[in-house]
Formats: structure tokens, sequence, C-alpha cells
């Protein structure tokens, strides 16, 4: 095999089928550390509400819940524009992995903006995590740690938006670079992976952060 | 011997390739200068880089130790205030557990061998690699810029309510602690995938060498674990900038949430620290017993098991913490349970040696240290995890006495094994053996006279992490401390003859100077850039002392050529043909 035309294998690997066999395995892993990352987080909550479970429901009621559900429409909307970006990788189509991909970080960024919103109402109202906390409208002495723990959950899966917004604009760039093709689209693969992760860890956060009742 | 062979099973074109002793060019020598040090992506050299982190720390963690014991020469102040002393055993711990015995075997040893073992030009990601070389870096900055910056002084568990409340560093420091995680949990990643894509034709999971069953037993906990342990100190971080109120119970936290959090990962986490040691140990008992190493299976194996039942018994370091009786009776019953696959392993090693053609030289004295320490340390924690006797010895010098039992007599000591069975071929040089018999006789000595009286401190009810002591207790600690003297000669005497054989007077060491059989010992010493030059073929166990070297050296033309995927998983078989 005379690999030496082939740019896109790693010294490495023996051929390009091992190294994308390798790299999707090392992001299914990192997913799996991703998860118990935020699995400390869901336990967390768990036990708070197993603990203080009126609590939870009072608290609940000042999460807007029409925004959180445009929210997960949009996230799961990103979902298929990512995958619809491999489709097109795979197919050689590289003006679609481009559209496909600039939608999802279209998705990506009204999220944040919407998260962006429901976040500086809370704080006008005085709902800050910890000590800051100064609203008066929840009847509960525990009232701060729902919110601490709601700003912990949605902040660090913000933080992962952010990131995954970075990662596929890298895309983008390496796309219009004519890094992509249909015998090697890695990266979008795996990214994309990511990108479902960081999507179904919303999916879990709005109904238990905003649907109790 | 040059004929081209067909293995008629699966079709593979194999010959035998006998190479010099040394290469022209060695991997070290490939690329001069600091620079193409530090930004290689080789991982031998990032090996050979974390050793050198790992020793250095272990030098400070080593000098803090010698410090508390000497302090403790007396019942009142020696010559340090009880703030700097309750500092110095924090950073001890912390240095020790997350800047030396988490990285060592995995990230040095692991690093330089587990691809060339595999029979790989490197890792499945080598710049990942390098990444997680610098993320530890930068988490050992973290964590010594909080010396600088007022110390810690919770203990290296940073338990809650106190380390919300403590005055010292603690957000540097456990942030050094959570950015140390990473590293850890990218290593991990980056093993698990080699073991599982880059293996060489023939290289089945029956024929992998145990260090690396014990190598993967130790990623799976670093990647299930270690994220938690990332999430429970950045809660606790934000508790102590924000006040969220989750672990701080003046805010209405839990604190013995915090305990379970930490516990979580760190339980497993002693899994993390002692099952590359014993990979090491089941690799120095096969090679200086030249026999196949005895229940091979049940080796490899109860490496997993202990990863995974070690996820079950968190709750065995909370038995006074006030959790409900009922979870302390079955945290008690699993952690029995531990017992049995780390039993396993003990008695396959001793059968391995019944019978065996065994030589005593340095890697198998640390083998036998091994056996005799860990099986201390290991009864003693079935002793603790018994809940009556933990109520009288919970938080008494007899948990120090057993963890260091388990983590210096037996990880540390597992390293130290590894690093004289692997120095040759790491640097081409073999030591002084005098020296390092001596060596290896002192720091026995030196660690049952430390170690041991702590023992019988801890059952008179002497109480860890205590400044001040009852007068009775004096001539025990004064032996337990002039033990830790006798330890600081040993490890200097390794210094010494270590770095001796890099000199010029060193001695230049053959390929294969044990005799071994697995693939790092088939390569060239020191290995060449990319670890073969040619792709080698598995055909026989690695321990099958009772098969010619010559049938070691199979493999194909070429650095990277042909099935890995479609043949990695089959036996290679040459029995049919004539060699």
């Amino acid at each position: 095999m005379a690999h030496s035309s082939n740019s896109t294998l790693a010294h490495h690997f023996v051929d390009s089928e091992q190294q994308f066999d390798a790299s999707k395995m090392g992001m299914w892993i990192f997913l799996v550390t991703e998860i118990l990352f935020f699995g400390g987080l869901f336990a967390t909550y768990i036990i708070y509400r197993a603990w203080y479970p009126d609590l939870y429901i009072m608290a609940s009621s000042q999460l807007d819940t029409s925004m959180g559900a445009i929210n997960t429409g949009i996230l799961i909307l990103s979902s298929l524009t990512m995958a619809l970006s491999i489709w097109a990788a795979q197919h050689n189509d590289r003006k679609k992995t481009t559209i496909f991909l600039a939608v999802t970080i279209i998705c990506a960024i009204s999220f944040m903006i919407i998260k962006y919103f429901e976040y500086t109402h809370k704080f006008h109202l005085g709902i800050f995590p910890g000590a800051n906390y100064t609203f008066t409208g929840i009847d509960h002495v525990k009232a701060p740690q729902f919110f601490s723990i709601y700003f912990m959950m949605t902040g660090l899966h913000g933080i992962h938006v952010i990131i995954g917004i970075g990662l596929i604009s890298w895309l983008i760039f390496k796309n219009q670079k004519q890094a992509f093709n249909s015998s090697y689209y890695t990266p979008i693969e795996i990214i994309g992976l990511y990108w479902h992760v960081v999507d179904i860890i919303w999916i879990f956060l709005f109904p238990l952060l905003y649907l109790i009742d | 011997m040059d004929n081209t062979i067909t293995s008629p099973k699966n079709g593979l074109k194999i010959k035998r390739f006998t190479s010099p002793d040394h290469p022209k060019v060695n991997f070290a020598q490939a690329e001069k200068g600091i620079k193409a040090w530090l930004t290689t992506i080789d991982h031998k050299k990032i090996g050979l880089m974390y050793l050198g982190s790992i020793a250095f720390f272990f030098f400070i963690g080593g000098l803090l130790a010698l410090t508390l014991r000497l302090e403790l020469w007396t019942p009142a102040k020696t010559f340090l205030d009880a703030d700097a002393y309750n500092q110095v055993f924090t950073l001890h711990g912390a240095i020790m557990i997350f800047l030396v015995l988490v990285p060592s075997v995995p990230a040095a040893l692991g690093n330089f061998f587990l691809p060339i073992m595999v029979g790989a030009k490197d890792v499945a990601f080598p710049r990942l690699n390098l990444l997680s070389f610098y993320i530890y870096l930068a988490g050992a900055f973290f964590s010594l810029y909080s010396i600088v910056t007022g110390a810690v002084d919770t203990g290296w568990t940073f338990y809650t309510p106190y380390s919300a409340q403590s005055s010292t560093s603690v957000v540097s420091m456990t942030f050094g602690v959570f950015v140390l995680g990473f590293s850890s949990i990218l290593t991990g990643l980056n093993f698990i995938v080699t073991i599982h894509k880059l293996r060489v034709p023939g290289l089945t999971w029956g024929k992998l060498p145990l260090f690396l069953w014990a190598i993967y037993a130790t990623s799976v906990i670093q990647i299930l674990a270690t994220p938690v342990l990332a999430i429970t100190l950045l809660l606790l971080i934000m508790e102590r900038t924000l006040q969220i109120g989750i672990f701080d119970p003046t805010l209405g936290g839990d604190p013995v949430l915090y305990q379970h959090f930490f516990w979580f990962y760190s339980h497993p986490a002693v899994y993390i620290m002692i099952l590359p040691g014993f990979g090491v140990i089941s690799e120095i008992i096969g090679i200086f017993s030249k026999r196949r190493v005895f229940g091979y299976w049940f080796i490899a194996l109860s490496s997993i098991a202990i990863a995974l039942m070690g996820f079950l018994v968190w709750g065995h370091h909370m038995f006074v913490s006030g959790q409900s009786t009922l979870s302390s009776i079955v945290f008690s019953m699993i952690t029995f349970l531990v017992g049995i696959p780390t039993g396993i392993k003990i008695f396959n090693w001793v059968a391995t040696m019944y019978k065996g053609s065994i030589s005593l030289r340095t890697p198998m004295w640390y083998a036998l240290m091994f056996l005799f320490l860990f099986t201390i340390g290991g009864f003693t924690g079935i002793m603790l995890g018994t809940l009556s006797v933990d109520v009288h010895l919970h938080d008494t010098y007899y948990v120090v006495a057993h963890f260091h039992y388990v983590m210096m007599g037996g990880m540390l000591v597992a390293f130290l094994g590894g690093i004289h069975l692997w120095w040759p071929k790491m640097t081409g040089r073999m030591y002084n053996e005098k020296l390092a018999n001596l060596a290896a006789f002192l720091i026995f000595v030196g660690f049952n006279m430390t170690f041991f009286t702590q023992f019988i401190l801890g059952s008179k009810g002497m109480p860890r992490r205590y400044y001040n002591y009852i007068d009775q207790f004096q001539s025990l600690h004064q032996f337990s401390t002039v033990g830790s003297w006798v330890l600081g000669v040993g490890f200097s005497i390794i210094l010494y003859y270590l770095l001796h054989s890099l000199g010029k007077k060193g001695v230049i060491a053959p390929k294969n100077p044990w005799g071994a059989r697995s693939l790092e010992w088939i390569t060239q010493t020191p290995p060449v850039m990319e670890n073969f030059e040619y792709t080698p073929v598995v055909i026989h166990g690695p321990y099958d002392f009772h098969k010619p070297i010559a049938e070691f050296e199979y493999g194909i033309e070429g650095s990277d050529s042909h099935g890995h995927e479609h043949h990695k998983d089959q036996h290679v078989n040459i029995h049919s043909v004539n060699v």
C-alpha cells in the first residue's frame, strides 16, 4: 500500500480504516468521561431533590418553560443538521457540508442567546448562584441550593455549547480548504458525536429542571 | 533462516528479522536538542519526560516526608510550628498521590512500553499524548503555586467543611488536581484505544503481556472515575468562590455528600495507583522465574474485576462519618470481596515461581519485596474493612501504615522494580547490580522500620495527622523516624547509580539482558524512532520461555504493511511449517 500519497493518514497508522476506527473509539471514550462529569451534577440534583422535593417544584416554576422548550427544539434541529453535514461530506458535497455546519452553528448561537436572556432575567430578580442570592419569591430555605445546581448544570452545558461552536467553526474553515471528502471526514464524524452528546445532556436537563410539576 | 514462510492459517508472509543489539540511530539520537524533546510526539521521549518529572516530584514529596518524621522526633514542637506541620503533611500527601503515584507507572513506563509491547509505532493519539504531558505540568504548576501562596492545610482529601473555610490556598491546589485529572483521563483514553486498535498481527488478547492487561484495567478506572473527581473539585472551588452551599453546612450544604463524591473517585483511584504495579510484578515474576506465568487469564481478568469492584466500596472510608449502618455493612462486605481477585494474583505469582528457574536479579528482589509488603498491606486492609475493627482504628497511624504498605510497599516498590527491569531498554545502559541490591535491601529495612512501627502506634491509639503526642509514644516515633532516614539513604543510592550508569563509565546493555520474550525485548536497545524496522508478528505468548527466542523474531517486511484489523485477532501458527 502506498501510503505516502495519502496526506490525511498519520504516520503511526497502518491504513485509514484503522485511523478512522481509532479516532472514533477515542471520541466515544471521551464522551463517556463527559457523561460521568455531568453525572456528578446529576447525582447532586437527585440527592437534593430526594431531600427537598417541594423545593424543586416551587423553584422550577421560576424557570421559563417556553424558552427552555424553544431551546430544546433548536438543539434537536442542530443535531439533525450536524448529521446531515456528515452525510454531505460522505457524498463529497462540500457546499452542502458547509451549509449544514453553518446552520448548526446558527442554532448553537441562538441557543446561547436565549440562554443569555434567561440568565439576565434571573440576575435581574436577584437569583444568583450561591451567596449573592437575594430573591425572596420562593418560600424555601434551600432555594439558593436549587439555583446553584441550576446554574452549575446549565452553565457547564453552556460552556460545552461554546466549545462546540468553536469546533464546528474550525470544521467549516477546514472544509473550505477542501480538507474533507468521502474517504476522509473523521473530524466531522467525531465532532458530530460530541455535538450529539451536548444535545442529549440538554434533553435530560430540560425536563429535570423546567418540567417539574 | 531468511526464507519467507507463509502461515498456513491466514496467509501472512512472515520471515525472521535478526537485528543487531544496538541501532545506528536510536530514538533519542534521531532528533537532538532540548526543543526536539519538548515538542516531540514520540511516546518514548514523552515517557522519559514523565519519568524525570515524577522523579523530581517524588524527591520533593520525599523531603516533605522526612520533614514530617523529623518534626515528630519529640512529642511537642521540634522545629516546625503546628500550622506548618499541617501544610507539610497535606503537601506530602497531595504531591505523592496526584503527582507521583497516579501517573507513575502508566505515564512513565506505560507510555514508553505500551506501544512497543503491542508492536505499534506510537500510541493512537501522539499529539494528545504530548498535550497530556503539558496538562500534567500545568496541574503541577498550580499545585506548587499553592505552596508559595500559603500552602494547604486540609489534608490531601480536602474534606469539607474545613476545606470550604480554611484560609490557605485551597482553590489553586484543587484546581491543580482538577487539571491533573485531565492529563490522567487523556492518557487512559490513549492507552485503551492503542490496545484495542494498534496491535500487530497475531497479538490476540490472550497473548498480551499482563502488564498491558493491568494498564488497560487502570485506564478504564481513569476514564470512569476521574471525571467525578473533576466535578467534585469544581463544586468545591465553586463552594469557595461563590458559596453555592452544596457541601458547606454553614450554607445549608452537606459535608458527607462531599465525602461520598470524593471517595467515589479516590477509592477507585487507589486501584489506579496499584493495578499498574500488579502488571509490573507479573512481568518481573515471569521473566525471572523463566516460567509461563501461572493462571494467565486469572491474573488478566482479576485486574478487570478489581477495576469494576473498586467502584462499589467507597463507603468504607466513611464508617465513622455518619452513614447508615446498612450502607456500612454492605460496603464492608463488598470490601472483603475485593480481597478475592487480589488474592488470586498473589497465589498465581507464587505458583509461577514454584519450580521456576529463579534468578535473583534486582527487579526480582523488588518483586519479592512487593509480595511481602503488599500482602501485609492487603491483610491490614481487610482488617480496616471490618466495621468493628475500623471504629477502633479509624484515623490512627494504623491506617497510615496500611496505605503506605499498599501504596509505597506496593506501587512504589513495583515502580522501582519496573524501572530496574526496563532501565537497560530505556537507556541502553546497565546499572551497578551490587549497589542496586544494597539499595533494595536498605529500602526494605527502612520501609519496615518506618511503617511497621506505625501499625503498633496506631493500634495503641496514636491518631493520624496529630502534631503533638503523649510521651509514651516517643520511642516508637523515633524508631519510625530513623527508618525514614534509612529509606532516604536507599533512594539516594538509587539516584546515584542510575545517574552513574548514564555517564561515560556506564556499562552498555545488550538487547535482551534478562532473556525475556515480549516485543520490547525483541527490538533494539534503545529502540529506534518508530520502535521496529519491520512489522512484528506475534506467534507465541509473552511468557513462552520454553520456545526458542528465534520464534519471537518473526515479522512482515516494511514498517506499515498489511493486515491489522484482519489478522490481529487471529492466532498466527508456524508449527505446521518447518522453521
